[in-house]
């Protein structure tokens, strides 16, 4: 792959995706990369993510669950447009 | 089979009871809490012994006491440790560790404090200690096969790139390594809560799986939610863990779970600092997550090197074991350079593929046994925490 991608997916039935570069910012036109078979999407980011932290890859209401790993990974407590941060503000566990 | 891992060799030091070392230490250990200033009287007077301080030892009792003695004597037996020095304040219970320990073959000294008070007790044991020095200066690294390793992992200030990047490296040194007959250690039992339906299936077999569910199921009901406040007090994830992406447990877990790789299943379950017992194999040890703990308790099971996935950069080390440190964030290796030991963040630019990123960990292992220091052991990295059930008496 010769650009790098900006946002790493783990499975094709995620719905979130990791920043995987430092200072991205808002509009990026991102490489996103589903590591499961490295095959290849782009995606307008929607604000300015930290690397490391998830971004949208859909439209997400409330009472949604996210997925990543293929797996249940919590429950969506507002809605998220596709391309937005989702991190503690908008997601949480089901466990507690 | 044969592959292209069997005959790999590492020069390492061949313990009285057959087992392997990486390191040769001269340890002077303390039975309980008041016996450190003793131990590092000691160490001070005689270089080359490590003293290895600890808070706890008096007034424990049943299985907290037990846990006590298991880590001691674990400490002590590990095969990283070439003699041993147990300074106690009463003869009971310094006997009793000293004979763990003596059960391995190694050479071992106890003293006791009571009616000779610090000085004789520092005089006595420094003699001892300088002999052991002498000895173990002169014993000789000498090849062995990788496969005679015991190899542990727990991952700490973890990410969401621990998940992407060097858990699966661990987790492809696993998948590598175990078939040619290594003994592998993971735990961290809380932090398996929201993958637990996926790490009971990973046992070989059912009946293994129930008893790891039952004692994750114990973990949580006595520990966890016995004394949870709502959040778990920002503990899981923890607010490392929420800097550096991971919103839930159970993306943590997820994570968590990658460093037993996609094909190795775990053969029996370890009560903490327990040894293996089941030959060699992958084995679950029921652990605290809190990273200093999970490797001393890891350690006193047997391992005698750590691998050690962190995104945001945990700077842990262990007294006896040296702890390779993994990470795939590129934050973390510019601005925390001096603690990684493998840097796999070429997984996150699709540089460097899982398996690519095993055989480097691989590499650094052998390298590791052979006698190179970790960033912790250069960087003075020693953190011994005993894992405490409950309040003393």
């Amino acid at each position: 792959m010769s650009e790098i991608p900006h946002l790493l997916v783990h499975e094709h039935d995620d719905n979130v995706g990791v920043v995987v570069v430092e200072g991205l910012t808002a509009g990026t036109d991102m490489l996103c990369c589903v590591t499961h078979d490295n095959s290849t999407f782009r995606l307008t980011a929607g604000a300015d993510v930290p690397i490391g932290h998830k971004i949208a890859l859909k439209d997400f209401k409330e009472g949604d669950t996210a997925i990543k790993y293929g797996e249940d990974i919590g429950k969506i407590i507002a809605d998220i447009p596709k391309g937005a941060h989702v991190h503690t503000h908008n997601c949480k566990t089901k466990r507690w | 089979m044969a592959s292209k891992y069997s005959n790999m060799t590492v020069k390492a030091y061949r313990r009285e009871n057959g087992r392997v070392g990486v390191r040769n230490h001269v340890v002077i250990l303390p039975v309980d809490d008041i016996s450190n200033a003793a131990c590092e009287a000691v160490a001070n007077n005689v270089k080359g012994t490590m003293a290895i301080p600890h808070a706890y030892g008096r007034l424990q009792f049943g299985e907290d006491l037990e846990l006590h003695f298991r880590t001691m004597i674990g400490t002590g037996a590990n095969p990283n440790v070439a003699a041993v020095v147990v300074i106690g304040i009463e003869p009971g219970w310094t006997k009793r560790i000293a004979d763990g320990i003596r059960a391995t073959g190694k050479p071992v000294a106890e003293f006791s404090i009571e009616q000779n008070g610090d000085f004789e007790t520092i005089r006595a044991a420094s003699w001892a200690a300088k002999e052991y020095v002498h000895w173990a200066t002169e014993l000789q690294r000498e090849e062995c096969s990788i496969s005679e390793l015991w190899v542990s992992t727990k991952c700490g200030e973890s990410d969401t790139t621990t998940g992407l990047g060097s858990c699966p490296t661990v987790g492809n040194m696993y998948d590598k390594l175990l078939p040619e007959g290594i003994y592998g250690f993971f735990g961290e039992t809380s932090e398996i809560t929201g993958a637990e339906h996926i790490c009971q299936k990973r046992a070989i077999n059912e009946e293994v799986g129930e008893r790891w569910y039952k004692m994750w199921k114990a973990y949580q009901d006595d520990v966890i939610f016995a004394h949870q406040t709502d959040d778990l007090s920002d503990s899981q994830p923890t607010k490392g863990n929420i800097e550096g992406g991971l919103t839930t447990i159970e993306e943590k877990a997820l994570g968590n779970l990658e460093k037993i790789g996609r094909t190795s299943q775990y053969i029996d379950i370890l009560e903490p600092a327990e040894m293996p017992q089941s030959g060699n194999g992958l084995y679950f040890m029921d652990s605290s997550s809190a990273a200093a703990e999970c490797v001393t308790l890891m350690a006193a099971g047997g391992a005698v090197i750590h691998t050690f996935p962190t995104g945001q950069g945990n700077v842990v080390g262990n007294p006896i074991v040296p702890v390779i440190k993994i990470t795939a964030n590129p934050r973390t290796v510019r601005t925390m350079g001096e603690h990684v030991d493998v840097d796999v963040s070429g997984i996150l630019r699709r540089e460097q593929t899982i398996d690519e990123a095993g055989d480097a960990l691989i590499e650094m292992i052998v390298r590791t046994a052979n006698g190179r220091n970790t960033a912790a052991e250069a960087l003075g990295h020693r953190e011994f925490s005993m894992t405490k059930l409950y309040r003393s008496a």
